[in-house]
């Protein structure tokens, strides 16, 4: 079995791990870092519960290799501390079981980044990669929402 | 004051901040992992498997297999192996596992796992199942040890048959002025919960067997596993993290058998199974499919006089829960109506399709679905507005149900309010069927329903409350966080009870059945009367306990105290009070002399008066009371392409009464999403030897975010004495109407009979164009 010891950067912190070239990068956060936040949920890039951020974009990490991104900065869920659109799942209840939570919030979370005057019809071609079996989507919809315009007014602040 | 009150959920922050852990998330280096080998055939004798190159694979520990000594499984019928054992019965049926050192050498070796099957004919739907020449799935049913209340027909594949047999049909059909008759099918689907399922099991030097499951039943588990392998129930130990998503999927014991099969093969070193998702979808239990005849009769006026219902249920390969979902099926045959007259014939039929397990709304989407359905069918018949047909039969206190239950105004909720409330909302005298352009029109269709719970007579749950240095209490329920947000309302009922802020209780989220008391299971949207009801018995005995201990520092008797606000007051000298942070471990007396000790109470609950249904006519007492209610759903109809969009999803319930607003109107919304799912677009599709041709989320596809319609939900309060605080169960119910309205209104706009599911536009072409039905597309 072919390993090689590589170093990624992740939430800000460079971490060095052995790993084969076939593992993706959702195995190595979760087995080997021990960042559980990004799920497992079809490996198959159907449905979005793996979803972190890679240089600003997110990305589904069950799709990707973990030698893949030396070089890149990656973010986790565990890696977002206290963001608006955090507050704001809990405040309009935007989970029931959570597991889709982390691969959502990341999603929205670098939308609200590049995008902060994102319409109804970009949030929907963003968030549409990932599924929720709990919520109608609705409390989804107004969380993401709230904090695009919470972004919206820093931005106009600055 | 909590009651009402949308207080987030007690594991809100973990969630959001990727801490919150479910079972997959515990690993150590010491665990194995398992990877099974699944059945390519859905009906096929196993020749031979020849296991002696993957043996021999780097990493691999042991390789398991059927044997003739691994007990018979289930929880009514004993008639499941672990690991097939002479024959496969479904497509995904695991037929050995693999134990390495990590999945992936496990899923090398499980490639070189050689089994040679022979093909036998395949039972691909109830109807192929129920004819003469059907080929039996079970040649040994007779033979079976099973529960004393079901009863499989030998030499048949019926594995259970329920009978209501209420009134008088022939007077029935002599009142009846007016009758229809329709057939409905639809085949099994999925829970497809965003986390699959995955259960680890550990056998200790001392005998104590360790078993982390993401599950529904965590103290089912414990009570099968002894009693499948005739092991001390106290010996085993099941913890269940925070669940991802369960939806009755998680209720059947399946993976942890198997992972302690495993780990029994390795000398009691831990192992893991973990579901990928298509194992998830096949492999595990699915969501059971229905054929039904429904006939009614009716005076011209519309009074319901007869109903004649035959449902055969889809139970799979193995019987798991499909006996008592029949069962259920058959306490709930008719939709919330009054009628006096009504032949039930519910049947749990085996296939050789994946097997069924429990699926939100535990029959009643799927008997309703045919039942109001054929409402519509009538009321078309007759001439008459579906509203006011339904209006017109609404059940009452007074009536009775089909299995006789005798309702008063506080075990069935107000129906007709919810109605008028639904008909007001969807702006019903506007119009049900408007055209917008040569090719667009906008229809609105509707459905009403109603619950009660199927479970053990016997099921109970308890709860112990402890407390902490700081007046805190501790709160233990062994009911599982699946993400209803119920653990979060047992806090607010006991804030509310001990007149405290509900931060000040902790509430511990995973279950572990040897610390805490048993909670049956976490199903049928019992959690909050039961667990509730615990709850307050439980905070009684405290009061009682502070009151006590006050009493001694506060020199009266106990009952001139009062507790709330952290304190132990005197009633009426508000002035003299001691803090509960002071009493809460006893007191101590200024020579030092000590009394007490920490205060901790613990409540139970088990429901009173429930019955076996009878076998001949069924009647019976299956649950404690019925929510009611009524949903409607408003599309767009394309009538070129039959492709159409829902706007709007109503529903009004009966809740008895609100406990945590967001909470509920969650729960609502969620099931109507799910509903919405089943009904539109959600279906295995089998080929002709019954494989499943599309497990996976891509080619089965639930709702995604941006397809949702606007949801409407409204609450209508009518308590339910028995009760906290009067409420009824919520969390199924938005779903269970939506495949009848879905159905209903795109009947309606399409100007057909639309009685198959799932309703994608290709079905709608067909019938329209080609009048086909009973034809699966
Ligand atoms: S696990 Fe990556 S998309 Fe589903
Ligand atoms: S909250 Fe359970 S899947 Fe989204």
């Amino acid at each position: 079995m072919h390993t090689t010891e590589i170093t990624l950067e992740v939430n800000g912190e460079t971490r060095s791990v052995t790993v084969r070239n076939a593992d993706t990068l959702l195995y190595v956060l979760r087995d080997k870092l021990g960042l559980t936040g990004a799920k497992p949920g079809c490996l198959n890039g159907d449905c979005g519960t793996c979803t972190i951020d890679v240089d600003g974009n997110p990305m589904k990490s069950c799709l990707m290799l973990a030698v893949e991104v030396q070089e890149a900065k990656i973010t986790t869920v565990e890696g977002l501390k206290y963001s608006s659109l955090q507050t704001e799942f809990v405040d309009k209840f935007a989970f029931q079981c959570g597991y889709c939570t982390p691969g959502f919030i990341m999603n929205a979370n670098a939308l609200i980044k590049q995008y902060p005057h994102a319409n109804d019809m970009l949030i929907k071609e963003w968030l549409e990669s990932n599924i929720c079996r709990c919520t109608g989507y609705k409390e989804i919809e107004e969380a993401v929402k709230s904090a695009l315009a919470t972004a919206q007014t820093v931005l106009r602040q600055q | 004051m909590t009651i009402g009150d949308s207080i987030f959920r007690k594991e809100a922050l973990e969630k959001v901040t990727g801490t919150a852990k479910y079972t997959d998330d515990y690993h150590s280096p010491a665990m194995l992992h398992a990877k099974l080998i699944v059945s390519p055939h859905a009906h096929a004798k196993i020749k031979s498997i020849d296991i002696l190159e993957a043996q021999k694979a780097p990493g691999v520990r042991a390789v398991v297999t059927g044997q003739a000594e691994f007990p018979l499984t289930g929880e009514e019928i004993h008639d499941r192996p672990p690991i097939a054992f002479g024959k496969v019965r479904y497509h995904g049926e695991p037929v050995a596992a693999v134990i390495a050192d990590t999945l992936q050498l496990a899923k090398k070796a499980a490639e070189l796992v050689k089994v040679t099957y022979e093909s036998l004919p395949v039972v691909n739907s109830p109807s192929e199942a129920l004819s003469t020449s059907a080929p039996l799935v079970h040649e040994n049913l007779g033979q079976y040890e099973k529960i004393q209340h079901v009863f499989p027909e030998p030499n048949t594949n019926i594995a259970d048959r329920i009978k209501i047999r209420k009134g008088n049909m022939e007077i029935g059909w002599q009142e009846s002025e007016v009758t229809v008759e329709t057939n409905f099918s639809f085949g099994p689907s999925d829970h497809a919960a965003m986390e699959t399922r995955c259960a680890t099991a550990e056998i200790r030097p001392d005998g104590h067997i360790l078993i982390s499951s993401s599950s529904q039943s965590p103290y089912m588990i414990k009570k099968l596993m002894s009693e499948y392998f005739d092991l001390e129930a106290g010996k085993i130990i099941v913890t269940t993290p925070l669940v991802g998503g369960a939806y009755g999927g998680k209720v059947p014991t399946q993976l942890e058998i198997i992972a302690y099969l495993a780990s029994k093969a390795v000398g009691g070193r831990p192992v893991k199974v973990f579901n990928e998702r298509e194992e998830d979808m096949i492999t595990s239990p699915v969501h059971i499919g229905l054929e039904a005849t429904v006939k009614l009769g009716s005076t011209r006026d519309g009074k319901l006089k007869a109903a004649k219902l035959f449902y055969t249920f889809d139970s799979g390969a193995y019987s798991d829960k499909g006996a008592t979902i029949s069962r259920a099926a058959a306490v709930s045959c008719t939709g919330p109506y009054f009628i006096e007259n009504i032949w039930c014939d519910s049947l749990c039929v085996y296939t050789n399709h994946p097997y069924a397990t429990a699926y939100r709304g535990f029959s009643h989407s799927e008997v309703l679905f045919a039942f109001e359905r054929t409402m519509d069918v009538l009321a078309e018949k007759l001439g008459m507005d579906p509203f006011e047909l339904r209006e017109k039969n609404a059940i009452l206190p007074g009536h009775t149900t089909p299995t006789e239950v005798d309702l008063n105004s506080s075990n069935v909720g107000n129906l007709p309010e919810c109605l008028r409330k639904l008909k007001e909302l969807m702006k019903w005298d506007e119009g049900r069927f408007i055209k917008i352009n040569d090719r667009k029109v906008r229809a609105k269709g509707i459905s009403c329903i109603w619950k009660t719970s199927t479970i053990d007579t016997n099921a109970s749950s308890g709860v112990i409350l402890t407390y902490n240095p700081d007046g805190s209490l501790n709160l233990l329920s062994g009911l599982v966080e699946i993400g209803t947000g119920t653990k979060t309302v047992l806090a607010q009922i006991l804030a509310e009870k001990m007149k405290m802020d509900v931060s000040q209780i902790h509430v511990r989220m995973e279950v572990d059945t040897q610390t805490m008391p048993e909670h049956w299971k976490t199903v049928a949207s019992r959690g909050t009367y039961m667990a509730g009801r615990a709850v307050q018995q439980a905070a009684d005995d405290l009061i009682r306990q502070l009151k006590d201990m006050a009493s001694r520092v506060l020199v009266c008797s106990p009952d001139e105290l009062e507790v709330g606000y952290g304190k132990v007051i005197v009633k009426d000298d508000p002035t003299k009070s001691c803090m509960i942070a002071d009493i809460a471990y006893g007191h101590k007396y200024p020579n030092g002399n000590a009394i007490g000790g920490q205060i901790m109470a613990n409540g139970k609950f088990m429901f009173k008066h429930m019955t076996h249904l009878d076998r001949e006519t069924g009647s019976g007492k299956p649950g404690p009371e019925w929510t009611v209610g009524a949903q409607g759903i408003e599309i767009e109809f394309d009538t070129r392409d039959f492709t159409y969009r829902i706007l709007k999803a109503y529903s009004v319930i009966d809740v008895g009464k609100v406990l945590n607003y967001k909470g509920a109107l969650g729960q609502v919304m969620g099931a109507m999403s799910m509903g919405i799912g089943f009904a539109g677009r959600e279906a295995f599709i089998f080929d002709r030897k019954g494989k499943v041709l599309n497990p996976q989320l891509r080619t089965y596809v639930p709702p995604h975010y941006g397809e949702h319609p606007e949801y409407i939900v409204e609450f209508v309060e009518t308590p339910h004495i028995d009760a906290p605080h009067g409420a009824r169960g919520i969390g199924e119910h938005g779903l269970i109407g939506m495949p009848a309205a879905l159905a209903n209104v795109l009947s309606n706009a399409a100007g057909i009979n639309l009685n198959q599911l799932p309703l994608v536009p290709e079905l709608i072409w067909k019938i329209k164009t080609q009048g086909v039905q009973n034809d699966s597309v």
